[in-house]
């Protein structure tokens, strides 16, 4: 029985009792814990099952490394899968829940797979791909995707908030233990802009626990006195709770900061993302202890030696009466006393070791504990819990010598520095065979801009593992004045690498040795995946999953690619280790979409306008970031209804278009006009003063890829519109021809779209309205077509355009923004006596395709050249030169042969729908039907009363009158008369009145 | 001109700091030699000020200068008085190369005051306020769009953004204002 101390708990707060739930069952718990010793204090031994035989699972660790103990936590709008207990802090009425069994915990249905597990060999997910060709479909995928998975995906809307902070420091060091504290210390002292963070709440590490004595007095108050003196330090900024994920290239480092988590609901945001600029990172992550591979290792009780004495130290929780030790170094002799000094029982250390001597392993035989030397864990006895060990002998085969009877086993197989963020940006480790760990190589780190590096680690994160190493490191590394902070811990012996627990087992208890609990990943299987050929780290580590669980192989990577070698008989460095990612620990959704959610998920452009069309039945399309009213709905109306009602309205009276998100560039300078001749196909430099042209631009491929209306405002100064997706991608390609080519041209644009509010008035009464408005004289005479003029109209300043993109008398009027709306309103009120309404932009597009005029977009698709559309009539010839112009003299540009545009005209008066292609004689190469042609815009025309479209037809113009095969669905074939584009008032009659 | 409205009519919110919508404000974009004898007397007659140095921003009461690149400044005046100013400007650059805007109405301007504002602006921008000089303008983003922010006053931020989004800046800076955000709570 695991079970809570009456006294000790360094972390722990008795005042502050804490219940919570664990599958419904309440419990309590103490202010302090985390949601691991909570549920241990209260014998909640077995947490979970494994991923693939749903073997039972315990607590292993106490903290990130934890392969194990995961719980889906809280409910509805709170509910998050996967969270580990070891990592979170318990709070008052929290509720937890184990994962991945059915139809409860302790009897898990999918244990079967356990049975099987001859069947479910590495690898045998790609094996389902291979043989027989139908299982995967029909058996394996129905049966994996059922069983996969560990947690449950919320179903409720998340509650809380999420943040990102931008943050700069001339020295981050991660991790607050003893050589983060000491490094900290010393670069405060030398003025530099220091942050200090830690993942847990918690400060100080391991050595506190572990019983070293710092500067003649005990670690914890080291701690707490190191703390004080930075918390005085204006130039250094400390922060618990908060876990460095990634580094990435120039100092770019990624901290997860878990701000409420501890306190669900109390109106702060859950977890902040920095983004922190750093100008140096030291890691100071410490070490991670490593399982060792003997049978049964996985069953619950089975814990990491290091893990039993936090449990034991930090939150006075006890794994059991009685703990056996095994390990292969001295380190986990500590276990063993703090257990004694706990008051409990520690039958036997099992040290693999030929020989235990040294202080630590005399301590513990002084306290009567018998040490059996050159012995191994042959196999764990127990199904949920511990009962008992069987002892053999390392260097044999497993034959059981004694059994020992025991509530938990406390295992150490050394220590792993933990390197991953050393090792994000690509600085190497070495393999320190007397240690044996990996460590980073000083001489090869992750280097920023400047060539130097980027990255130092130190302390137990740079493989030292004496207290007095570590703070002698951490000082220097930082380079502090002085003496670093003297440390005093018991003298070590070596420790012996052991990767199988005993050395010369057999397959029946290799099938039993787990790397990887999380995964089910034994040392079976690395084996096996050796022996198919996956002899690349990376490769085997995907055959076999090890280490790609949600804990990342933090405790299996090292045995597994131990494991690897000794399979391929070679040595460890040979086969080296997996690539180390960003995040070190899982980070939640929330805390990546930062502020990003609902309503500020993504910036929204509004015009002027916008709310007036929100309360007047806008049905909304995107437009870019804007949106745009696609029609006006009224009370119990369709789309297509609203839509026929603009349109009529326009072509009988008159109606508002807001045109305000067209894109206006100002161009000016003496050298403007040759630039815009440059720019756009035809001339505009000749544009007179109060004159508007229609242009096109093309890429320098000779693509159509902008078109709008010019207007000559000055001598030097002309006003670009664009369309509106184009303004802000013409303003970067004007300004990228005046820096990068023509930079001694002088002209200067500025983009300024947002400055006008635009509306478009068109329709046969559109000058009678404007003249209700009054101040400016808009007749034929005083500003014919394609003329624009400035003035004051019912108030408002205004430039008023004498443009039609719809074929009928047309104004667009540009007002400041900030007086848009009144001035739509006023349009409004002055139109009523016209029956005037707003249209949006469906029936523009509709109007326009009546006339035959293009679209971006629609016409075009980025391999649609103006004479393509029979623009030629908006290509200069007199120019020498223009962007595009000589790509369109190519071959393959002027040929004939290419689509051009022509009309459509369905026989039967319906629509075609949208990008049909039209079907020539014959197939092709492919067995494909020939295509001769295809739609670009297609329309039910109100005002004609039948189906319009746009397409283009090879020899097209050529062509009028003939008709094409459009095949649509279901063998269906639309046939289309070939017909002038220009469907609607072909004289222009209409806009020049 | 009664019929302008700013793009939010002054919203604001009250969290660990104060976020307003600020109102209209004559703003000017003005492109040219920032070096020539001109443009210092063009900006002198509109706004008093001098020339701003890189990254920097002139204030004289209601009116300023601030550097926008090497060859661009905004000029800001109060609203009513753009109109004018565009043609002061005009004037006295007339003869160089140069070219002068009114935005005043492309623009959103929101102040951020107390003690903490950037605390809320360092979770919208990447900027080491610490570093932040007196009189520095900073051209920045906040989150997903652009933005510009200076120092207005004691405890007080002024930014600017395109009009079309106020209302998506002023999300952003209502929601990172909230009372509990504060990043660094005493």
């Amino acid at each position: 029985m695991s079970t809570r101390l009456q006294k000790g708990g360094r972390l722990i707060d008795r005042s502050q009792p804490m219940s919570f739930t664990f599958n419904g069952r309440k419990m309590q718990g103490y202010a302090g814990d985390t949601l691991a010793s909570a549920l241990l204090g209260a014998d909640q031994m077995l947490v979970g099952r494994s991923f693939k035989y749903h073997r039972p699972r315990g607590i292993m660790s106490s903290g990130a490394e934890e392969p194990n103990a995961l719980v889906g936590l809280g409910e509805g709008g709170r509910f998050e899968p996967n969270q580990r207990t070891t990592t979170t802090e318990l709070f008052d009425g929290a509720m937890t829940a184990s994962q991945n069994h059915w139809p409860s915990l302790e009897f898990d249905v999918g244990a079967i797979n356990d049975k099987f597990y001859r069947f479910l060999p590495a690898g045998f997910y790609y094996k389902t791909f291979m043989f027989p060709r139908f299982a995967w479909k029909h058996v394996f995928e129905p049966f994996i995707r059922q069983s996969a998975g560990l947690g449950k995906v919320p179903e409720a809307r998340d509650e809380d908030r999420y943040e990102y902070a931008y943050a700069f420091a001339d020295l981050v060091i991660v991790g607050g233990g003893i050589a983060g504290l000491a490094a900290a210390l010393a670069a405060g002292k030398q003025g530099k802009r220091v942050w200090l963070i830690e993942q847990t709440p918690n400060w100080g590490g391991r050595a506190v626990v572990d019983g070293v004595q710092i500067e003649g007095q005990d670690a914890d108050a080291w701690v707490k006195e190191t703390l004080q003196a930075l918390e005085g330090m204006e130039n250094v900024t400390l922060r618990s709770r908060t876990m460095a994920s990634g580094l990435y290239d120039h100092g770019y480092l990624l901290m997860y900061e878990r701000i409420a988590d501890h306190t669900p609901g109390d109106g702060r945001p859950r977890h902040r993302l920095w983004r922190m600029r750093a100008g140096h990172i030291v890691t100071a992550t410490g070490a991670i202890e490593r399982p060792l591979s003997f049978a049964g290792n996985d069953i619950p009780g089975v814990m990491l030696a290091s893990a039993v004495r936090d449990y034991v130290v930090n939150w006075a929780v006890s794994p059991g009466d009685r703990t056996v030790i095994v390990t292969n170094n001295d380190d986990a002799y500590r276990t063993a006393l703090a257990l004694l000094d706990a008051g409990l029982a520690v039958p036997a250390v099992i040290d693999a070791r030929p020989e235990a001597k040294g202080d630590l392993p005399d301590a513990v035989r002084a306290r009567g504990v018998k040490v059996l030397e050159g012995k191994g864990i042959a196999k764990v006895k127990g199904g949920k819990r511990v009962t008992g060990v069987s002892v053999c002998l390392q260097a044999g085969e497993g034959a059981e010598l004694e059994t020992i009877a025991c509530d938990a086993v406390a295992m150490s197989g050394g220590w792993s520095p933990v390197v991953h963020l050393w090792s994000h940006c690509g600085g190497k480790l070495n393999w320190d065979g007397a240690q044996a760990m990996f460590r980073p190589d000083p001489a090869r780190p992750a280097t920023g801009a400047d060539g130097e590096a980027m990255v130092t680690a130190i302390g137990s994160a740079n493989g030292h593992l004496s207290a007095a190493d570590v703070l002698e490191d951490a000082h220097k590394a930082v380079g502090g004045r002085g003496t670093a902070p003297g440390a005093v811990s018991e003298a070590e012996e070596p420790i012996m690498p052991v990767w199988i627990m005993p050395q010369g087992a057999g397959p029946a208890l290799r099938f039993k040795m787990w790397l990887d609990p999380q995964n089910d990943v034994k040392v079976s299987d690395v084996q096996l995946a050796a022996r198919e050929g996956y002899e690349s780290v990376e490769h085997a580590k995907r055959y076999t999953t090890l280490g790609m669980a949600t804990d990342q192989g933090k405790i299996s990577n090292i045995n597994g690619l131990a494991i690897l070698s000794d399979s391929l008989n070679q040595a460890i460095p040979a086969t080296g280790t997996t690539t180390f990612r960003p995040p070190y620990t899982p980070i939640s959704m929330g805390a990546i979409a930062g502020e990003a959610r609902g309503e500020i998920f993504q910036p929204l452009r509004k015009t002027p306008m916008h709310e007036w069309h929100e309360t007047h039945g806008a049905h909304w399309e995107p437009v870019g970031h804007w949106r745009r009213a696609y029609c006006f709905l009224r009370t119990g109306e369709g789309v297509h209804d609203a839509v026929n009602r603009e349109i009529r309205q326009v072509r009988n009276s008159v109606g508002l278009l807001d045109a305000s998100t067209l894109g206006k560039i100002l161009v000016k300078g003496p050298d403007a006009g040759r630039f815009l001749d440059m720019l756009y196909t035809n001339m505009m430099s000749t544009l007179p003063v109060g004159k508007c042209r229609y242009g096109l631009m093309c890429n320098e491929n000779g693509f159509l890829s902008d078109d709008g209306v010019v207007v000559r405002l000055t001598e030097d100064t002309w006003l670009c519109h664009t369309t509106t997706g184009g303004a802000d991608r013409i303003h970067g390609w004007m300004e990228d021809w005046l820096q990068c080519e023509w930079w001694d041209w002088k002209v200067y644009t500025a983009n300024v779209t947002e400055q006008y509010a635009q509306v478009a008035i068109a329709g046969p009464n559109a000058r009678k309205l404007l003249d209700k408005l009054g101040g400016m004289d808009l007749s034929k005479e005083a500003l014919p077509f394609m003329e624009w003029r400035e003035g004051t109209l019912g108030g408002f300043r205004a430039r008023v355009h004498r443009i039609s993109f719809s074929g009928e008398l047309s104004f667009e009027v540009a007002v400041p923004a900030s007086e848009g709306r009144a001035f739509w309103e006023a349009l409004i009120a002055a139109g009523e006596e016209f029956g005037v309404m707003p249209y949006g932009t469906e029936a523009m597009h509709i109007m326009r395709a009546e006339k035959g005029f293009i679209m971006i977009g629609d016409e075009t698709d980025g391999t649609v050249i103006p004479q393509d559309l029979n623009l030629q009539w908006a290509i200069s010839k007199k120019k020498d030169d223009y962007l595009g112009k000589r790509a369109q003299e190519r071959s393959f540009m002027a040929s004939p042969e290419r689509w051009k545009l022509v009309g459509l005209e369905t026989l039967d008066g319906g629509v075609i729908p949208d990008g049909a292609y039209a079907v020539a004689e014959g197939h092709n190469a492919n067995g494909q039907r020939n295509v001769q042609g295809r739609v670009t815009s297609t329309y039910h025309s109100p005002t004609l009363g039948k189906g319009i479209a746009m397409g283009l037809v090879k020899h097209g113009p050529d062509r009028m009158g003939e008709v094409i095969d459009f095949p649509v669905d279901h063998g269906k074939v639309v046939k289309a008369r070939i017909v002038d584009p220009v469907f609607y008032d072909k004289e222009g009659e209409k806009q020049n009145v | 001109m009664s019929k302008a409205v700013s793009a939010l009519g002054g919203v604001s919110h009250s969290g660990f700091v104060d976020v307003a919508e600020a109102g209209l404000r004559g703003m000017i974009t003005v492109r040219g030699d920032l070096a020539s004898a001109k443009m210092k007397k063009a900006v002198k007659a509109a706004t008093g000020t001098a020339v701003p140095a890189a990254r920097r921003i002139e204030l004289n009461g209601d009116k300023g200068a601030a550097w926008m690149s090497p060859d661009e400044l905004l000029i800001l005046v109060p609203y009513a008085e753009a109109v004018a100013t565009v043609e002061t400007l005009e004037k006295a650059l007339a003869g160089d190369h140069h070219l002068v805007a009114d935005v005043s109405d492309a623009r959103s301007v929101f102040t951020v005051r107390g003690a903490k504002a950037p605390e809320a602006l360092m979770k919208l921008c990447p900027v080491d306020f610490e570093m932040l000089e007196e009189g520095e303008i900073r051209r920045t983003r906040a989150a997903q769009v652009a933005a510009a922010f200076w120092k207005s006053g004691a405890d007080e931020f002024t930014l600017v953004s395109f009009r079309s989004v106020a209302g998506y800046v002023m999300g952003l800076l209502e929601v990172s204002a909230r009372k509990g955000g504060e990043v660094f709570p005493a």
